[in-house]
């Protein structure tokens, strides 16, 4: 659907195959009045050229910190710890200045509510520009030029004139579209999106998936997508990463992963979807009890309060991660 | 033999008035939330309404509770004129309808009780029990609604966003209502919360003989709560249907992309489905096409669509929809 342009797409070979994000043992915590709260704990994956990689959760799971630190976005009373490397170099911890230099060049986020990050007062073209003059060094009507073209590939119509239009000009689902060619206009490496789609109507939000996946691929952009929705992921995600109070469940490819679910808790998430495709009947699968307001710092597993299968251990001991080169676990009852 | 509809809605229409251009400028202008919506609901039926926003899913709740005022229609509730009433009449027979709301914690007063919420409605009508009887209510609801009724005196900020959507049921639940308005009631919940809730919501229907008129963009939640759907477009409606029959064979282009846009849990399913893409957003209410007013995203729309709104037509076991180029 999304005609990219031609001119914006890199010449073969200028993007180095393989890992280009390495996140180990990613700990975010949150000083509170009571004391410490980690919000991430022991999370690593890796994200390759070219990947799409979902991280699902629910609410409190910590999945949106994830992307604020390695953005170095965290509130004041946020820490990480760990290790995040970006094409090898360390970016956690980096100074501001020079992770300005990487943030809307080598890495962009989009958020969940366009209108918020988008400054009311200024016109598109002003914000579009802006991120060319600063990290591309072009001239105005050079970046007007790029900008343009940038909104003409994620098809807005008649860009050359909609550029001059003030954010609440826009639709809730063009003003996405104004976010993610911003985010892009730089060909980024990496694309974080938080919750992209969640404030979108259902035919808006398979036109922006669909953006999302023509894009990726024919920028050769990588993607770390932030959602609740299993659907979403499915439609769009290589990989796919189970979070549950901060830690990961459960990590693989996601047509492995949703065909063949392991954790209890990615499999209770399932069966307690409604499905469209298929009727039904009487009372749906439900986990008892909710999900934890805040990343507990329990002993064994956090899902175990909640979990049908939990045994004594699951309480005192943290399951190790199962991994067999494809996909990973942690849990102690079942096992890859 | 039918039985008689609980509620039976004809031709509800809801303009607001827009803010005059200048001082002497023209003529008002409208903006048509709802625009002649016609339908039924039988007791203990669940009518689920789908569609964008600014669809008038949300005005359709208020309109049908003279939450606000309609513009033209009439409502008969159980066989009676309910857009005639006024006054006091309107508001006993109101105990009978009740509402639950998307935010289930913006919805409770932070300063009350769970006991003060959820008796709150009883104090409104005549032959009220004494104190002792309403907390043995309470009690009981809250049990009924899956609470421990030992947090009867506990505040709402207490509760999860689950938890506060079951008090907000109760509270709908003390007067006995026959209707159960559900505005997006499982919107703001987490997906592992959302199925105990949809859960409740059957199991209360079975038990008190409720209806509902469930509300919420989510069509696979739809597809498993409804006995019948219905597809409203700016304010019109253009589809309905037996709950199996619509999702099986949408007729009218909107239902259809609608069902299409949809995301599976399922790469392999996602990858080989086909694929429905509507153009743009949905035009703005202020300034409705003419004729169909979803010609203008819809790959069917020819001249007569322009031209003229289709009427509803049957095709077959009460499966109505509106559209020009649906063959009988």
């Amino acid at each position: 659907m999304a005609k990219t342009n031609t001119a914006l797409r890199p010449a073969a070979g200028v993007r180095p195959a393989g890992t280009i994000l390495d996140v180990k043992d990613l700990k975010v915590e949150f000083r509170t009045d009571s004391g410490k709260v980690a919000a991430v704990n022991e999370v690593s994956f890796t994200l390759n050229a070219g990947e799409i990689v979902g991280i699902v959760g629910e609410s409190g799971s910590g999945k949106s910190q994830i992307l604020m630190s390695l953005m170095g976005l965290l509130a004041k009373n946020g820490a990480a710890s760990g290790s995040v490397k970006l094409r090898g170099q360390e970016i956690l911890g980096m100074k501001d200045d020079a992770l300005d230099k990487l943030r809307g060049a080598s890495m962009s986020m989009i958020f969940q509510d366009p209108m918020t990050s988008l400054n009311p007062f200024l016109r598109v073209s002003t914000q579009l520009t802006e991120v060319l003059v600063k990290h591309r060094n072009m001239g105005k009507s050079e970046a007007m030029q790029r900008s343009i073209e940038m909104l003409d590939a994620v098809s807005i119509p008649d860009a050359a004139k909609r550029i001059r239009l003030y954010p609440h000009e826009f639709s809730g689902g063009m003003r996405q579209r104004v976010m993610i060619s911003m985010a892009l206009l730089c060909q980024p490496a990496i694309l974080f999106a938080d919750e992209p789609t969640t404030a979108l109507d259902v035919t808006v939000q398979a036109q922006i998936l669909d953006l999302m996946k023509d894009l990726a691929a024919d920028l050769g952009t990588s993607v770390v997508l932030v959602t609740h929705d299993l659907g979403v992921v499915a439609s769009l995600c290589d990989r796919v990463i189970v979070l549950y109070g901060g830690r990961i469940m459960e990590s693989g490819p996601a047509e492995i992963l949703f065909e063949d679910p392991k954790h209890p808790y990615t499999r209770g998430l399932l069966a307690s979807t409604p499905r469209l495709d298929e009727q039904t009947h009487g009372e749906l699968h439900t986990i008892p009890g909710q999900p934890p307001a805040v990343a507990t710092a329990a002993l064994g597993c956090p899902f175990e309060p909640r979990c049908e299968y939990r045994e004594d251990r699951c309480k005192t001991v943290r399951p190790i991660i199962q991994d067999n080169g494809t996909r990973t676990l942690a849990c102690h009852v079942v096992s890859l | 033999m039918t039985v008689q509809p609980l509620l039976k809605i004809e031709d509800l229409k809801v303009h607001f008035p827009m803010k005059r251009r200048s001082l002497f400028g023209g003529e008002r202008r409208w903006v048509k939330a709802l625009d002649g919506v016609s339908f039924e609901l039988a007791p203990g039926e669940t009518l689920g309404i789908v569609g964008e926003s600014g669809c008038g899913k949300s005005t359709l709740c208020r309109a049908v509770l003279r939450l606000v005022e309609p513009t033209g229609g009439r409502t008969v509730w159980l066989g009676k004129d309910f857009s005639e009433l006024d006054g006091e009449e309107l508001r006993l027979e109101r105990r009978n309808m009740q509402i639950i709301f998307q935010d289930p914690l913006a919805s409770l007063d932070p300063r009350m009780t769970v006991r003060q919420i959820i008796e709150r409605p009883l104090l409104n009508f005549p032959n009220r029990e004494n104190a002792e009887e309403r907390r043995r209510q309470v009690g009981d609801l809250m049990e009924l609604v899956g609470l421990n009724k030992a947090w009867m005196d506990r505040y709402p900020h207490e509760f999860s966003g689950g938890q506060c959507q079951r008090i907000g049921i109760a509270r709908a639940l003390i007067l006995k209502p026959k209707l159960l308005v559900c505005d997006e009631p499982v919107s703001a919940l987490d997906v592992s919360v959302q199925a105990q809730i949809i859960n409740l919501l059957m199991k209360l229907q079975q038990q008190l003989g409720l209806s509902y008129l469930f509300i919420s963009h989510n069509l696979s939640v739809v597809r498993h709560i409804s006995h019948r759907v219905m597809v409203l477009y700016l304010g019109k409606v253009m589809e309905i249907a037996e709950r199996d029959d619509f999702y099986r064979r949408p007729l009218h282009p909107y239902s259809q992309a609608l069902i299409s846009a949809v995301p599976l849990p399922d790469p392999k399913l996602e990858r080989a489905k086909p694929r429905m893409r509507l153009q743009g957003d949905l035009p703005s209410p202020l300034n409705p096409p003419s004729g169909c007013p979803f010609r203008t995203r819809c790959p069917r729309a020819t001249d007569i669509c322009a031209a003229e709104m289709p009427p509803l037509r049957d095709f077959g076991a009460g499966h109505v929809a509106a559209c020009h180029h649906i063959e009988a």
